[in-house]
């Protein structure tokens, strides 16, 4: 019974997957036809324009060229940049691990001091700290998270001139080992890091706290409380451990901000990742960039939603007994 | 037939606190910090979006030598890169958030609450084509979509709507779904299908007018995100070029070097004005919410 469950969410994501390939056909193939977007180079005759029309596949019928374009996505074949004259996924997969690297830690950072801001209002419910951890992250998610990095280059980087501004190590150095370069780059990580925690905090400070509400006023609480186990003890072995499960799915939809955040904040900060790098595909009109990397920006939302599921069916025992 | 409709009056003025001044909507909106603070701000932005163009003290699109100067007599924000009036684009630049915040907003509000009431309503086949529709737009990530929208379409002001309207509605559509599901098995409707209505009778008058709260207080949620998204877009580059928005401001100081220069006058008012504007229009969207759902009335207390 479980196995069919899993099988059913990985069939899911699979057609979720396919209809992404789908779509990314008729944006880029159907709707932005790649010879018109060329044909706008200056110097481009008409017989050009028809041998890359037979270069993409285009005089092939619809049916055919979707084909085409299937397999070479599955083949991880997303064609050259028209900025780099490089293969798209090589550019992708050199950027990949920097924002992993900072969408990681900004993660790990906001869910840590999320839930445990979650867990001190709820446990101070309506009153002062409640209020004011409220407001906080209110203000976090009102405010732009791009905006956000700005000032806190304005303020770090500028005005009291501490960290670095931007990039990932200092360009132009030798680093005489691979510590030193990975201090270079921890410290070029401050920033970026701070604004996608700020940013990603808010809700999970809210799901926690409502998460711990809930569990709070559970009998159980009160039978731990009746037989004498102190405040304290009831919060962090009995309340907490069952308040994470909500935070597992919830966090799932945050997969989503996730991707945003890295689009904006590596553009600020100039972050060598698949963010920045769409981010100048759209100034040059990079279509074959900005096709991969939306491409690889849902497979990845795709696929953390799959493992959020995952993690949630070996975490909650109703699940499996389905 | 008037002893029920009475008592069910009641009952509904009941649930929706309109007897309890504590929890009567306009209390909320007129005397709780958060009601009074989302009005005012939100006021005075309408205010600008309208007249802003025509109080501002400069030409917002005016170039001079006096460029990334800082707050002044004349210029009490500072200068632009170009040399303009920050304060001048800060006014002018209202407009557009109000105007794509609220039209996207709307046009999530019709896409939301058509697939969810049509899903909803007639189940089957129809609903779990439209379920999974709404399911793939909740996956995919929002803004790398209309990055690829906009820029495919090439933004304009009515681009940039149609954009953000058509990737945000689907949460609206799952939760007008849930709603349209428990109010089909009511006894009213029963009634009115016994009675032999049709279903777009039944639709237009039993179950839109019971949903009608929730799509409203939805919506208002929605025009923060609406905004938040144009502010990003135009943030990217992807801005209507020819118009004046808090975003494409941020964009013009990044790319001319602002933060560095530390011309603070430039970088902070845009944001500062994004931010309490999301901030109203969610205080808002909150209270609609809380008012519609009495079961976070609770949680939130």
């Amino acid at each position: 019974m479980s196995g069919r469950w899993l099988a059913g969410k990985a069939g899911a994501a699979m057609l979720t997957l396919i209809f992404v390939i789908i779509f990314n056909f008729f944006l880029f193939r159907v709707m932005g036809d790649p010879t018109t977007q060329l044909a706008r180079l200056p110097n481009s005759s008409p017989e050009e324009i028809e041998k890359l029309r037979a270069d993409y596949g285009i005089d092939k019928p619809l049916s055919g060229q979707f084909l085409d374009y299937a397999g070479d996505t599955v083949r991880l074949d997303f064609g050259v940049s028209q900025r780099s004259r490089e293969e798209v996924w090589d550019e992708m997969k050199a950027a990949l691990p920097w924002t992993l690297l900072l969408v990681g830690t900004g993660t790990v950072l906001a869910t840590l001091i999320g839930s445990w801001m979650g867990v001190i209002a709820a446990t101070r419910r309506g009153k002062k700290t409640d209020d004011s951890l409220l407001g906080f992250s209110l203000l976090t998610y009102a405010a732009p998270e791009y905006w956000i990095g700005i000032i806190l280059i304005l303020v770090f980087a500028v005005a009291a001139p501490i960290l670095p501004a931007g990039q990932q190590v200092t360009p132009g150095v030798e680093f005489s080992s691979w510590i030193s370069e990975a201090l270079s780059v921890a410290e070029h990580m401050i920033l970026p890091v701070t604004a996608m925690t700020l940013m990603l905090l808010g809700q999970y400070f809210l799901i926690m706290r409502s998460s711990m509400v809930d569990v709070l006023t559970e009998d159980f609480i009160t039978v731990k409380r009746a037989i004498g186990l102190s405040h304290e003890q009831v919060i962090r072995r009995h309340a907490v451990p069952n308040a994470l499960l909500p935070l597992v799915t919830l966090s799932a939809i945050q997969f989503g901000a996730v991707v945003g955040g890295a689009i904006t904040i590596e553009t600020v900060f100039s972050w060598p990742g698949l963010g920045e790098l769409s981010f100048n595909a759209i100034n040059d009109k990079d279509f074959p960039v900005l096709a991969g990397t939306f491409l690889v920006f849902s497979a990845g939302v795709i696929l953390a939603n799959l493992a959020a599921d995952i993690l949630y069916f070996f975490l909650d025992p109703r699940v499996q007994a389905r | 037939m008037s002893v029920t409709s009475a008592s069910a009056e009641v009952a509904t003025a009941a649930l929706a606190g309109e007897g309890l001044d504590e929890h009567g909507i306009r209390y909320k909106l007129l005397h709780t910090w958060r009601g009074r603070f989302g009005i005012g701000v939100l006021g005075l932005f309408l205010f600008l979006a309208v007249f802003g163009s025509l109080i501002a003290p400069d030409d917002p699109n005016a170039s001079s030598l006096d460029v990334l100067a800082s707050p002044s007599f004349a210029h009490p924000l500072g200068t632009t890169e170009q040399g303009a009036d920050v304060f001048s684009q800060l006014l002018v630049g209202a407009r557009v958030s109000i105007v794509v915040g609220f039209a996207a907003a709307f046009i999530s509000a019709v896409l939301g609450s058509t697939v969810g009431l049509v899903g909803g309503y007639f189940g089957g086949w129809t609903d779990r084509l439209l379920d999974g529709l709404e399911n793939w737009f909740l996956v995919i990530p929002t803004l790398p979509l209309m990055i690829v929208l906009a820029r495919l379409l090439d933004p304009s002001l009515g681009v940039l709507i149609v954009v953000i309207g058509f990737t945000s509605w689907a949460g609206t559509g799952r939760i007008v779904r849930a709603q349209v599901f428990t109010l089909r098995e009511r006894a009213f409707v029963e009634r009115a299908r016994a009675l032999g209505a049709k279903d777009s009778y039944i639709i237009r008058t039993h179950i839109l007018p019971n949903t009608m709260p929730l799509i409203f207080a939805n919506t208002v949620l929605i025009v923060a995100v609406a905004i938040l998204s144009e502010a990003a877009l135009a943030f990217l580059g992807l801005g209507d070029p020819t118009r004046i928005s808090w975003g494409t401001m941020l964009e013009n100081a990044f790319n001319s070097g602002a933060p560095s220069a530390g011309a603070w006058w430039y970088v902070i008012p845009p944001g500062l004005c994004i931010t309490l504007l999301v901030l109203a229009v969610s205080l808002l969207g909150y209270l609609f919410e809380e008012h519609v759902n009495p079961r976070l009335r609770e949680a939130n207390a």
